[in-house]
């Protein structure tokens, strides 16, 4: 029987973009459905009523959300090739824990970035530099988080950086300076289709997010 | 027998709790050692790091930090008595309720610092449904999160029979009753029932009065 596999995502969000990434790394084929977030879908209320957030990905019908809860879901179900976690219980937890700090604090940091003004602002660029090297120190001298192969660590992160043209813009920062390893990082992780492939446009995202600061009175 | 098993913990903590009931319920044979959190040491600044709290479990000196991932970490090295679904989706739901009661805790939180008025009103207003929450979506109809025995998502969530009370007792508002939430109430008399959580649970007394300060403390504060 094929399998059914659906992704109810947003183009521009770097968690539905993090599935799009496991889904092409283990090459399942599915069928993506924009989700206007403003206006949201019967379909996307009936398969994620607690949270009516996106990614959600419905397998044979069967609704699973959270974007970190998907990728493991997707490396458990096809776990014949491209293993997103190591087989070590101790390198797993390792990863869980990085996947977990990214998700912890990444994006409510960067959020002050490009919604504050001021003291708030200045406060949070701080912070979201500090946590960047705190990954950085984490990734090391080697290519990839999961050391020799792209894995969930490097998922969970990779697709934050289509946002980083947007964080510098509004923020007045620059990440390659801050963090010039980190960078180097997201560049190899790049020149793998299924990355390159899944992430936004970053000028895309900018003009976006120039559209919500207007919406929300910043600009 | 396993390499030293160490647990780094603070008796208040439904955190550190829920890491010596996975153990226990596995039969793992651990050393506790118990942390001041007012003086931070070396051991536990050494091991996390990154947050500089606690739980971390050590397995043969090797730290892991964060609850959830120590959770499943006891899972994968110690298989027996199973506290995870074996079949993948319901694995994905089980962590999903468990980051759903993660998520959570600031709408506790909120209600443990609240005073009389609108503030608490909200609060318990806001608590109430995510409660409502666990039991109609989470719980359904069965006695525990795991089905007919506790799972990762009963231990998640067992700060609900325990710590909650003393929250309830504080603030004087019962949310958890027979007449409101039936499922969640009994749910809450099973959980502290099973030999592992009633033989492992901190002195209410004792854990009222503690928390009776931080509420405190943290009312001034505001």
């Amino acid at each position: 029987m094929a399998d059914e596999v659906i992704l109810l995502d947003f183009w521009a969000s770097m968690f539905g973009m993090r599935v799009r990434v496991a889904l092409a790394e283990k090459g399942v084929h599915y069928q993506y459905k924009e989700q206007d977030l403003w206006n949201k879908s019967p379909l996307l209320l009936q398969m994620n009523p607690i949270h009516k957030k996106i990614p959600v990905l419905i397998h044979n019908g069967k609704p699973i959300c959270e974007s970190l809860i998907i990728v493991q879901y997707i490396d458990e179900v096809w776990h014949d090739k491209a293993p997103l976690l190591p087989s070590d219980p101790y390198q797993r937890a390792q990863a869980r824990f990085w996947a977990d700090y990214v998700d912890k604090k990444l994006y409510d940091t960067g959020r002050k970035v490009w919604t504050t003004k001021g003291d708030e602002q200045e406060a949070g660029k701080k912070d979201f530099i500090e946590i960047l090297k705190v990954l950085e120190r984490e990734l090391g001298d080697k290519p990839y988080f999961g050391g020799q192969s792209f894995g969930f660590v490097d998922i969970s992160l990779v697709t934050f950086s289509c946002w980083f043209h947007a964080y510098e813009t509004f923020g007045n920062l620059s990440i390659k300076k801050e963090c010039p390893k980190l960078m180097a990082w997201v560049k190899r992780c790049k020149e793998k289709e299924s990355v390159s492939k899944s992430l936004a446009d970053e000028k895309k995202v900018l003009e976006l997010l120039h559209t919500m600061r207007k919406n929300l009175g910043i600009e | 027998m396993e390499e030293g098993v160490k647990v780094v913990g603070f008796w208040p903590s439904p955190y550190s709790q829920k890491v010596i009931w996975a153990l226990k319920q596995k039969g793992v044979a651990y050393d506790y050692i118990e942390e001041d959190l007012s003086n931070k040491s070396q051991l536990l600044m050494k091991s996390n790091p990154v947050y500089k709290k606690i739980p971390v479990l050590l397995h043969g000196g090797k730290p892991i930090a964060e609850s959830s991932v120590i959770l499943e970490y006891i899972e994968e090295t110690w298989p027996q008595n199973p506290l995870l679904p074996k079949e993948a989706y319901e694995r994905a739901s089980a962590r999903f309720w468990i980051q759903f009661g993660a998520e959570k805790g600031p709408t506790f939180g909120s209600l443990f610092t609240s005073t009389a008025g609108e503030e608490q009103d909200k609060a318990a207003k806001d608590a109430l449904e995510v409660l409502k929450i666990l039991e109609e979506q989470g719980l359904g109809n069965n006695k525990f999160f795991g089905g007919d025995s506790i799972n990762l998502v009963d231990l998640a969530l067992g700060w609900l029979a325990h710590w909650f009370q003393c929250i309830e007792e504080l603030v004087e508002i019962k949310l958890i009753e027979p007449t409101t939430l039936p499922r969640l109430h009994a749910w809450v008399e099973n959980f502290n029932q099973v030999p592992v959580i009633h033989e492992n649970l901190p002195d209410k007394k004792r854990l009222l009065a503690h928390m009776k300060s931080i509420r405190e403390m943290s009312i001034s504060a505001k």
